[in-house]
């Protein structure tokens, strides 16, 4: 194993009541990041993403620097090459699937980009949902489109919230096939947050706690 | 219903005068709309007052504020004449100035819903898609708030049309110039003998206003249609 962590996660922030701290390493491609609901899990992952500022940390990933108070380096979320799949799919409700998939593929360069769209639509089997909008997906065709957007984006790495909330058994299945297979075939880290010990110890044994 | 030459030059100014006051406006509308929808700084109170100051005060006011500043001798309208030779008092650029000012509150306050309405995390997944936010603004923001960009332009034109007081007084009525459909109808009623032409002018003023809305409601749905609005499940 190479010394150098995938995660490296040092933060610190309140948001309302609650003050997240957080320092943590994790040395495992699949990490997931455990806590009751409202210890702070989406605000964690927002922070590695960007789209919100610890008061202050340090946060590596893959070696790449995102954000670091003491060295006042905070890229800005498109430059941290994230793949973010948020907990409701955020799919662009005035695009249709193919669209929403090449949103974030056409932001980079073919340099940057290691996955083509053919390959992610055979990869989640979402060929037929193409020409389809948004609205008319089911919970978990929505799901699977969310993680094809934010692979052919050109991460470097994932972020997953809680990707089976509100779909059933046999969809959260389904997608946690897909979590299993980008961990086995895709070489790519992920972060993936859940309140579901039983979901994450199939996955994972490299376990990150929040506590409320 | 056929028209004579000098009432159709009259819808013609009007759907001039209104048209140019729209197209002035979009713009200003819409930035002001997005500055009260997505940013707090301090004067926001202010500023959004301003904007709908025209909505509360009485139009031959708001003309009178416009002749104070866009007259000859008014700070705006002698640099614009001197250093732009554009005069706008009297002339029916003046009358656009009139409506445009006149409907600005309305268009603002139907873009400023729209944007409210788009969700603002789905900027925030733009972002993280990799576009900067320029970019997210012109792909997800500016083409969600189009419903209400439809919107606020048919009321904003509506306004412009009917648009009198504020028009009279700061670009006042003369024929071929400044005088819009309010502006004859109202030259009508003083003639005697006017009736005819004034009865005639109000039904196409009518016409034109609700041709207007109807059409803003049909775009509207077919907008709101194509987003799924109204149904479906959350994304």
């Amino acid at each position: 194993m190479s010394s150098e962590p995938f995660f490296e996660l040092k933060l610190a922030r309140r948001i309302g009541e609650t003050q997240i701290e957080l320092n943590a390493v994790s040395h495992a491609p699949l990490t997931a990041l455990v806590g009751p609901s409202g210890a702070g899990k989406t605000t964690t992952l927002n922070c590695i993403a960007g789209l919100l500022k610890p008061e202050r940390g340090r946060i590596v990933v893959g070696g790449r620097v995102l954000f670091d108070s003491a060295l006042k380096i905070d890229l800005p979320p498109e430059k941290r090459r994230v793949g973010y799949v948020f907990q409701q799919g955020r799919l662009f409700p005035h695009l249709n699937v193919a669209a929403n998939l090449a949103y974030g593929e056409k932001l980079h360069g073919a340099e940057e980009r290691w996955i083509t769209q053919g390959e992610v639509v055979d990869f989640l089997g979402i060929g037929h949902l193409l020409e389809r909008m948004p609205v008319t997906l089911s919970g978990g065709e929505a799901r699977r489109v969310a993680i094809g957007r934010a692979l052919l984006s050109a991460p470097k790495f994932l972020l997953m919230d809680e990707p089976l909330t509100s779909l059933d058994a046999a969809r959260g299945e389904e997608i946690l096939r897909v979590v299993e297979r980008i961990r086995d075939e895709l070489a790519l880290p992920v972060l993936y947050v859940s309140h579901d010990m039983a979901e994450v110890e199939r996955l994972t044994d490299s376990v990150i706690r929040l506590e409320a | 219903m056929l028209l004579s030459a000098s009432e159709w030059a009259i819808v013609a100014l009007s759907l001039k005068v209104s048209l140019v006051a729209m197209a002035a406006t979009l713009p200003v509308a819409y930035t002001l709309a997005w500055l009260l929808a997505r940013k707090r700084f301090p004067g926001i109170l202010l500023l959004d007052a301003l904007v709908h100051l025209p909505l509360v005060v009485p139009p031959v006011v708001t003309g009178w504020l416009l002749l104070i500043l866009f007259g000859r001798n008014g700070p705006v309208g002698s640099f614009l004449e001197d250093h732009l030779g554009i005069v706008l008092v009297f002339r029916w650029t003046g009358a656009a100035l009139a409506a445009a000012v006149m409907a600005l509150p309305l268009m603002v306050r139907a873009i400023r819903l729209s944007i409210e309405n788009v969700d603002h995390r789905l900027e925030e997944a733009a972002r993280t898609l990799g576009a900067r936010p320029l970019h997210a603004f012109l792909t997800v923001t500016l083409p969600l708030s189009v419903p209400g960009i439809l919107a606020g332009c048919v009321l904003g034109f509506a306004r412009s049309i009917g648009e009198f007081g504020a028009t009279i007084t700061f670009a006042s009525n003369i024929p071929g110039e400044t005088r819009t459909l309010p502006l004859a109808i109202y030259t009508g009623l003083q003639m005697p003998g006017g009736e005819v032409m004034v009865t005639r002018l109000a039904l196409i003023s009518v016409g034109l206003s609700i041709a207007a809305l109807v059409s803003s409601e049909w775009l509207v749905r077919r907008s709101g249609a194509k987003l799924g609005q109204g149904g479906g499940h959350v994304l």
